[in-house]
């Protein structure tokens, strides 16, 4: 692997290790991690540094929705114009194109039922090359992004063996 | 009554890390770097193959040998990965490198051929020897040398009724690794004194400089090697018990017949699951490998800024420091920096007596709990510097 893909796989697992230690790790030179790691923030392949919360755990009160969106396709602008429509809302987290029975799969978070319904009937059916939506809302979530959310991951080896 | 158990048995000494097993054991909050295992769990999908391989009602005996397609895949790997050429009626799967381990100095050994065991090392192969009515002759190997076996060591060691050598590079404990070069130096010297060759490369997978090479892969050594390996370390498979032998026929039909007679067949869930291991393992294997290299990588930049003499392991995945410079035995500085900082690593002495003055410290561990121990150790060496 290059020393950009090391870096990647890295922070995309823990973006606050921190400069020295990932050099050490990598076996790398602490001013070419620095650098590389500019260069892919310019490139805007390092998107963000976000942190991964359990809000289960936390006394906020917060309901995520999976929507499925069926739209019309405009001529000369695909779904892109439609896209962008929908990902100004800053409510919405993140929209993707899907291959298969809809177009748009449109992840979103609000305080309660009825502020993410509200949304969908109120701005995202109204627009007006949406065809159709079905809203799924998320009862529990086990893994995301790779972590396991519902329990902790204990050690079960055997303390000393040879 | 008369004494139920053989003299020959009662003869051999507990493993060293049974008396520190118990006393970690009675401290729940203690941790540890004395693992001998990955910390992986076994990739999903050789996991997912053992369970399919029971939904399907694959619960009986295999062949002797084990699965005729998983020695195929076996052979297919080690010619792909070391250049080895075996064929699969050359493989004899076996529960773990152990069996193989027992069985490889049983089938070689006559009563009273002597054994050559370079230690620190790990700790079956002299009771194996003893076992099988063979002579263990060790050979202690320096520091110095990072470790590794000098064709000169072994010269010395040498006598009239020495049959087979014990190599087992990448090494437990001392992550020691043996290049080519210092393997052909070992090869000449066997082959010019006519010995045999029980090669435990059960770490292989974890070679951090350089491929692993295997002394069968040297001219004229095909014929006196004993390979061993296995699954445990690489695909993170230890509890499935699981890894094989190859050799030449001559060794192998007897070592058979034992297995056979002992054994029967090694357990045919893991070997199902092994097939996959192989097949479609070599990703999960190089993601392993990398993470242990990031730890290594880590603890020998620690060990450094701590000034603790360490020289760079290149294999398995253990470091092991020197701790002479306390003026203690590896028994007490582990005892004591268990009494006191709650972390429990393995005195080289278990390796054996040249293990003396050393610790294995094994980084089968996450790189977070790496980090807390390492503060503590830093901790306790400050400590006993101050107090010299």
């Amino acid at each position: 692997m290059q020393l950009r893909e090391q870096i990647l796989s890295i922070i995309e697992k823990n973006s606050r290790m921190d400069l020295k230690e990932l050099a050490v790790i990598l076996g790398a030179d602490e001013i070419a991690i620095v650098n590389e790691m500019a260069a892919m923030e310019a490139e805007g392949i390092i998107c963000g540094y976000h942190t991964l919360i359990d809000w289960e755990k936390t006394s906020v009160e917060k309901v995520s929705a999976l929507i499925e969106v069926r739209v019309t396709p405009q001529r000369g602008q695909g779904f892109d114009s439609i896209a962008e429509r929908i990902y100004k809302y800053p409510e919405v987290n993140s929209v993707y194109l899907i291959s298969g029975g809809y177009d748009l799969l449109v992840t979103l978070e609000g305080k309660s039922l009825k502020e993410v319904s509200q949304f969908v009937s109120d701005k995202l059916s109204t627009l007006d090359t949406i065809l159709s939506t079905a809203t799924h809302f998320i009862l529990k979530k086990y893994k995301d992004h790779g972590t396991v959310l519902a329990k902790k991951v204990e050690d079960m080896r055997e303390k000393i063996t040879p | 009554m008369r004494n139920p158990v053989a003299d020959k048995v009662v003869a051999i000494k507990p493993s060293g890390i049974r008396k520190f097993f118990d006393i970690v054991s009675e401290m729940p909050e203690a941790i540890s770097l004395g693992v001998g295992e990955p910390d992986f769990d076994t990739p999903w999908h050789i996991r997912d193959e053992g369970i399919f391989s029971l939904e399907k009602g694959r619960t009986f005996y295999t062949s002797n040998s084990g699965l005729k397609e998983l020695r195929q895949e076996i052979c297919n790997y080690l010619k792909r990965k070391q250049q080895l050429e075996y064929d699969s009626e050359d493989v004899l799967v076996t529960v773990g490198g152990s069996e193989a381990i027992d069985i490889g100095l049983r089938a070689m050994c006559n009563p009273g051929e002597e054994v050559l065991i370079p230690q620190p090392c790990y700790v079956s192969y002299e009771p194996c020897a003893i076992l099988a009515g063979a002579v263990p002759v060790t050979i202690n190997l320096k520091a110095e040398n990072e470790f590794r076996l000098t064709a000169q060591e072994l010269e010395d060691a040498i006598t009239d009724k020495t049959k087979v050598l014990i190599l087992a590079f990448p090494n437990n404990p001392t992550g020691a690794i043996m290049e080519k070069k210092d393997l052909e130096a070992i090869a000449d010297v066997i082959i010019r004194h006519d010995l045999y060759v029980l090669s435990d490369e059960i770490y292989a997978e974890l070679t951090y400089k350089g491929e692993h090479v295997s002394i069968a892969s040297l001219p004229g050594m095909y014929e006196r090697t004993v390979l061993i390996n296995g699954f445990s370390k690489a695909y993170a498979m230890t509890g499935w018990r699981l890894g094989y032998a190859c050799g030449p026929a001559v060794i192998l039909e007897q070592m058979r017949k034992i297995h056979q007679f002992a054994i029967m067949c090694a357990p045919t869930t893991s070997q199902y699951a092994a097939v996959e291991a192989l097949k479609n393992g070599d990703e999960d294997v190089a993601m392993m490998r990398e993470q242990y290299n990031q730890r290594r990588r880590y603890l020998i930049h620690a060990f450094k800024e701590m000034g603790l003499e360490c020289f760079e392991p290149y294999g398995a995945f253990y470091i092991f420091p020197c701790i002479k410079e306390f003026g203690m035995t590896s028994d007490e500085f582990a005892m004591r920096f268990l009494e006191e900082e709650k972390v429990a690593v393995v005195p080289g002495t278990a390796f054996g007596d040249c293990g003396e003055g050393f610790l294995r410290i094994s980084y089968a561990y996450s790189l977070e709990n790496l980090k807390i121990a390492i503060e503590r150790l830093n901790r306790f060496v400050n400590k006993l510097r101050s107090e010299k």
